[in-house]
């Protein structure tokens, strides 16, 4: 199905199971630990010898030697992988670095070996036993010195730079300005299952077990790494334990199990150690970005200048922390640059709404302190900044735009005009309580996705699609839409995702999946639709799917009397026929937030959250909401304590492990609170609906760097915003 | 992990005694420290001594009106004892203070002693570090130090004690109770337990090869109003980037040791004498002589203003 012309009217429009709070269909097979993740696969594999990774010690340099003797005879050893052993090994597309390094080495705990065993602790015990020694190179580890040295980074629809009128004049000539340079660190996806997976060889063709975001990508580049046909690698990844955008790709578990289970000639499992997490595989990079604003006394800005530094492995991308600022505000005169420098760190790459959530985190610092010069509620000077326009492109509207009305509603449901315009003016025992908020906003891409239903005569409708919930709730707004389209209860649906053999489809990233995914069940379902009429001898057009039947006239028949002859199966994808390019699809919304500082100590605690979201039709508000106050949850880390430390002698993440990279626990977050507006875009999909899991990390740092400057009067650029930074500044204590 | 052998101990004595006949030989308590650090093979033992079963369990009277806790009481039922609430309220506050209810639940009172820093290049083996490989130089000066000493380190080593119940245990004068091999017994007041780094980082206390611990004693209850500020970067579930252990009398006087800033819990009993006039001549001699670095020296700052709004809230 070609998705070109806006949606009308439409099946899902009955929102009899679309659109209603609706509990995870997998609900019960996670809570009851039964869910089965690709680690624990002892029913695919119950034969599986187990790997252990050895990262290697050094940033960049080479390996000189590496003596496996030791380990080779210690016991239960199977087989033992380097680069030396392995054959010739490709690289994926999406990956930087070698999955398996040597003898070069890329980065800090680089994967340079496999141990396979017939035990986890005697695969463990054994890679301590591998003997390395290499030659260190030096390296450049420090994005604030690469800086000078960066180069423009873009892509074709994303360029480095972007100028619209004359920033330089305009910004000069602004009767009130703002030039201000922020910094965000290197984050953790951290989610709770590492990145696992069983490999089983059954000849050349390679069944793969694994916790993966994108089905197909990943097919493609193990096949890539691999040297062999695509069409000889099975991949399934039903059930995924957090991605963030760590598991977009194929990563050295994958690969290291595949080559172990050839060298071992058995099934090999293998799960990263949470202590090589963090080196081994990918980051959110670091940023510095400086923000200059101008605008008239009335608070409209007539110049925006946002230029972002960021750095990468060698042939690596930047953080796009420039993107919002392309299409956020009105403002006549405009100039954006994106800047990469090389570093030697290991490699950066997607993290949930990557480039808006660091982009977000400074440019809404910076609309908040042009407010407080402009003497401006920092509400209200966004709203007299709105745009229902693409800003660069003018006659390129947005297809909605409800900034304003998500600031105004969380406005007045937050209790904001209670806010002291002037900080440091609330106490609350020993609290400093202060407000603060910050916009949202994230694209909301679209990606060609497919699916396969099958109605059997029990009236059973089985939808099959290589789409992955990686915990955000696919298998729930996809049963909801199979439902919806066949007219049948929830109980009636059975879905089956994550696995290569399925129609390719959007898979789960960029927040594009939930809308994508279930438009491309639409389309199929659209098929199978015109299947049962044909087989019924209905006329399709007039026929209603509703209660488990087929009505037409005064015809009413039972929906699995269609089946009765046998199953019918229908196949289609959804592809996007550039509407998005007529309109810009986007996501909007308001966070607010209430701190209190402890006035003697300066440690920052959340008092309450609230998100107001306008991001199309909802498809589920009890997952979208948890995707939301997870979002908030993760946004609230990276305002206040996530921060991968850099050791810049020998070029690592020091911090690498979750007792040490600290993320919110239950005691952070007190409170939150989503509010969905109602809205449905039809320039979107056939469900006329939008991503919603990335929105909701946008802005949140912000915002709460607002809150603890509306509570302190200390304005903090640098994130995480830890007490260090504000200590020396607050109030003599006694 | 490397492999190794086990055994249940029958009586402490034979503990120790099994302890110094087995080169590489370690107790094993709660588990939740050595296990992890078996597992990175930070700690490497050949052999464990299993100390669960010896009933060192129990929390009795002392004849002086203090407590005597049995070595392999749980962190969880040391905290909730009503005598322990109610008399030495800052050691509950300081074991809740802790760590999680799942691993307070494990936890023991000698194993809480005996944990290790949790400066970070300690726990990477790539990395040099006088503590885990003598000799080999110490990645954190210069390095990442945010979380450690600034007082009582050295030029070998500047990693801090993490726990939270050692400093209200310093605060309480408590002293600890070990049995060596063959069988002789010793007290150790608690200030002398902890031995700071000097030239050896890798030699924590002065407990000797094959010394087990048996116990820890309190003295009778020293009144006043207990405090336990820990201050961290999250609300829970994090090492103290301070803490302080405050045991305040209604006249000012009182006594207070800081976690968080030094290889054993910090304090000082002529620094203490000046609680009546505040925090800050308290903090002048307590931290005299610290060596903070560039990226932890805000500890001090923190130290003195977490101490001054203990005192604060002790005047009420
Ligand atoms: C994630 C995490 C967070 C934590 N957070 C905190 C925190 O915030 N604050 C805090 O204070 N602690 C914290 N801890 C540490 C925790 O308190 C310790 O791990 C625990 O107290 C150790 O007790 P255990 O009985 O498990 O010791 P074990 O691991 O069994 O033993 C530790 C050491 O003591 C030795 N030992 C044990 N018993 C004896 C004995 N009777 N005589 C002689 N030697 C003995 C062992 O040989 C070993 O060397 C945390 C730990 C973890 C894992
Ligand atoms: S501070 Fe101590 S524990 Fe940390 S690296 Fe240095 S020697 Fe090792």
């Amino acid at each position: 199905m070609k998705f070109d012309t806006p949606a009308t009217t439409n099946p899902i429009d009955r929102l009899k199971i679309v659109g209603r709070p609706t509990d995870r269909i997998d609900g019960p097979l996670k809570t009851t630990g039964t869910a089965p993740y690709a680690y624990e696969r002892h029913d695919v594999a119950p034969d599986a010898a187990y790997g252990h990774v050895l990262g290697s010690a050094i940033a960049k340099g080479r390996i000189a030697s590496m003596d496996l003797t030791a380990a080779r005879a210690a016991p239960g050893v199977l087989a033992i992988v380097t680069a030396e052993n392995a054959g010739k090994l490709g690289k994926g597309e999406y990956n930087t670095a070698t999955l398996l390094g040597g003898p070069e080495i890329e980065h800090y705990h680089q994967a340079v070996a496999l141990v396979v065993a017939e035990t986890f602790e005697q695969a463990r015990d054994a890679v301590e036993m591998i003997e390395v020694e290499y030659g260190r190179a030096e390296g450049a580890y420090d994005l604030a010195a690469a800086r000078d040295a960066a180069k423009p980074s873009g892509k074709d629809d994303e360029p480095a730079d972007s100028r619209v009128g004359d920033f330089d004049s305009a910004f000069a000539a602004a009767a009130v300005r703002l030039d201000a340079t922020y910094t965000t660190p290197d984050q953790s996806h951290a989610m709770m299952e590492p990145h696992a997976s069983i490999a089983a060889w059954q000849g050349d063709r390679l069944s793969l077990w694994t916790s993966n975001q994108m089905v197909a990508w990943s097919v493609g580049d193990m096949a890539k790494t691999l040297g062999i046909a695509k069409e000889k690698v099975h991949l399934m990844s039903p059930y995924v334990g957090g991605g963030f955008g760590g598991k977009l790709w194929v990563r050295a578990d994958a690969v290291l199990a595949a080559l172990g289970a050839r060298a071992a000639k058995r099934p090999v499992k293998v799960a990263l150690q949470r202590p090589l997490m963090i080196n081994n595989t990918t980051h959110r990079p670091a940023t510095i970005q400086r923000i200059r604003l101008g605008a008239d006394r009335d608070g409209r800005l007539t110049a925006i200048g946002h230029d972002s530094w960021s750095g990468d492995l060698p042939g690596g991308k930047p953080e796009t922390a420039i993107l919002q600022t392309r299409l956020l505000y009105a403002g006549a005169n405009r100039l954006t640059r994106q800047r990469l420098a090389e570093l030697d760190l290991p490699e950066g790459n997607s993290m949930r709404a990557p480039g808006e959530t660091p982009g977000m985190m400074a440019l809404e610092i910076a609309m908040d302190e042009m407010a407080e010069k402009l003497g401006l509620d920092p509400v209200e000077f966004r709203i007299r900044n709105d745009t229902q326009v693409d800003p660069e492109q003018p006659k390129r509207p947005f297809s909605q735009r409800q900034l304003t009305e998500c600031l105004r509603t969380g406005a007045a449901r937050f209790g904001w005009a209670r806010r002291k315009p002037q900080p440091r003016q609330v106490r609350d025992g020993r609290w400093l309580v202060g407000l603060g908020m910050a916009a949202a906003y994230r694209g909301s891409p679209v990606v060609k996705s497919g699916a396969r239903v099958r109605l059997d005569a029990k009236g059973i409708v089985t939808v099959e699609t290589d789409m992955t919930d990686i915990g955000t709730g696919s298998y729930t707004i996809i049963a909801q839409t199979a439902a919806e389209m066949m007219g049948v209860p929830l109980d009636k649906v059975v879905v089956r995702l994550g696995d290569s053999a399925f129609p390719v489809s959007s898979g789960s990233g960029g927040q594009f999946g939930g809308n994508s995914s279930t438009a491309g069940v639409y389309a199929a379902c659209v098929k199978l639709r015109e299947a049962v009429t044909a087989r019924l001898g209905l006329n399709a057009a007039a026929a209603e799917f509703i209660d488990g039947q087929v009505r037409s006239g005064d015809r009413a028949i039972a929906l699995a009397d269609a089946a009765r002859a046998g199953e019918l199966v229908a196949e289609d994808e959804i592809e996007f026929g550039g509407l998005d390019k007529k309109a810009q699809l986007s996501t909007f919304g308001g966070h607010f937030v209430e701190v209190a500082v402890d006035a003697a100590t300066a440690e920052v605690r959340i008092r309450r959250m609230l998100a107001v979201c306008a991001s199309g039709r909802i498809l589920n508000p009890k997952s979208a909401r948890s995707q939301v106050i997870g979002a908030m949850t993760m946004g609230a880390g990276a305002a206040l304590m996530e921060d991968l430390v850099v050791d810049k002698r020998h070029g690592f993440f020091v911090n690498h492990d979750l007792a040490s990279y600290e993320v919110p626990v239950h005691a952070d977050i007190p409170h939150q609170e989503v509010i969905f507006l109602d809205e449905t875009d039809p320039m979107s999909s056939p469900m006329k609906a939008k991503g919603v899991g990335e929105l909701g990390i946008c802005g949140v740092a912000a915002a709460v760097a607002n809150a603890i400057y509306n509570a302190t009067g200390v304005r903090v650029r640098d994130y995480p915003i830890t007490l260090d930074k504000l200590l020396e500044k607050m109030p003599d204590v006694g | 992990m490397k492999p190794f052998t086990y055994e249940r101990a029958a009586s402490p004595t034979e503990a120790a005694t099994a302890a110094a006949r087995q080169p590489g030989a370690r107790f094993i308590a709660g588990g939740t420290n050595l296990l992890d650090l078996m597992k990175l093979q930070i700690e490497t033992p050949a052999h464990l001594i299993d100390v669960n079963g010896l009933g060192l369990d129990r929390i009795e009277e002392t004849q002086e009106g203090g407590l005597r806790i049995g070595a392999l009481v749980r962190n969880t039922d040391l905290a909730a004892d009503a005598r322990v609430r109610r008399d030495h309220a800052v050691l509950s506050r300081a074991l809740l203070a802790g760590a999680s209810g799942q691993l307070r639940n494990r936890a023991t009172t000698a194993g809480n002693l005996l944990q290790r820093t949790r400066c970070p290049y300690f726990y990477d083996t790539n990395m040099a570090c006088n503590k885990r490989r003598s000799g080999s130089g110490c990645s954190a000066l210069g390095g990442y130090s945010r979380q450690l000493a600034v007082v009582g380190g050295s030029d070998a080593c500047i990693a801090t004690h993490p726990s939270d119940m050692a400093v209200a245990m310093r605060v309480l004068d408590a002293t600890v109770e070990t049995v060596k091999p063959q069988g002789a017994t010793r007290t150790i007041p608690i200030a002398d337990f902890h031995r700071l780094p000097g030239d050896t980082p890798e030699i924590e206390t002065v407990l000797e090869p094959g010394e087990l611990i048996t116990a820890v004693t309190l003295p009778k209850p020293a009144g006043g109003a207990h405090h336990y500020r820990k201050v961290r970067d999250r609300a829970s579930y994090a090492f103290a980037l301070v803490s302080v252990a405050a045991i305040v009398q209604p006249d000012g006087s009182g006594r207070v040791a800081l976690g968080g800033v030094a290889p054993k819990p910090w304090r000082s009993e002529e620094a203490e004498a000046d609680m009546p006039r505040g925090a800050r001549p308290v903090m002048a001699k307590l931290l005299a002589g610290a060596k903070p670095t560039e990226e932890n020296k805000f500890k001090l700052p923190l130290a003195e203003r977490a101490l001054a709004a203990v005192l604060a809230e002790a005047k009420g």
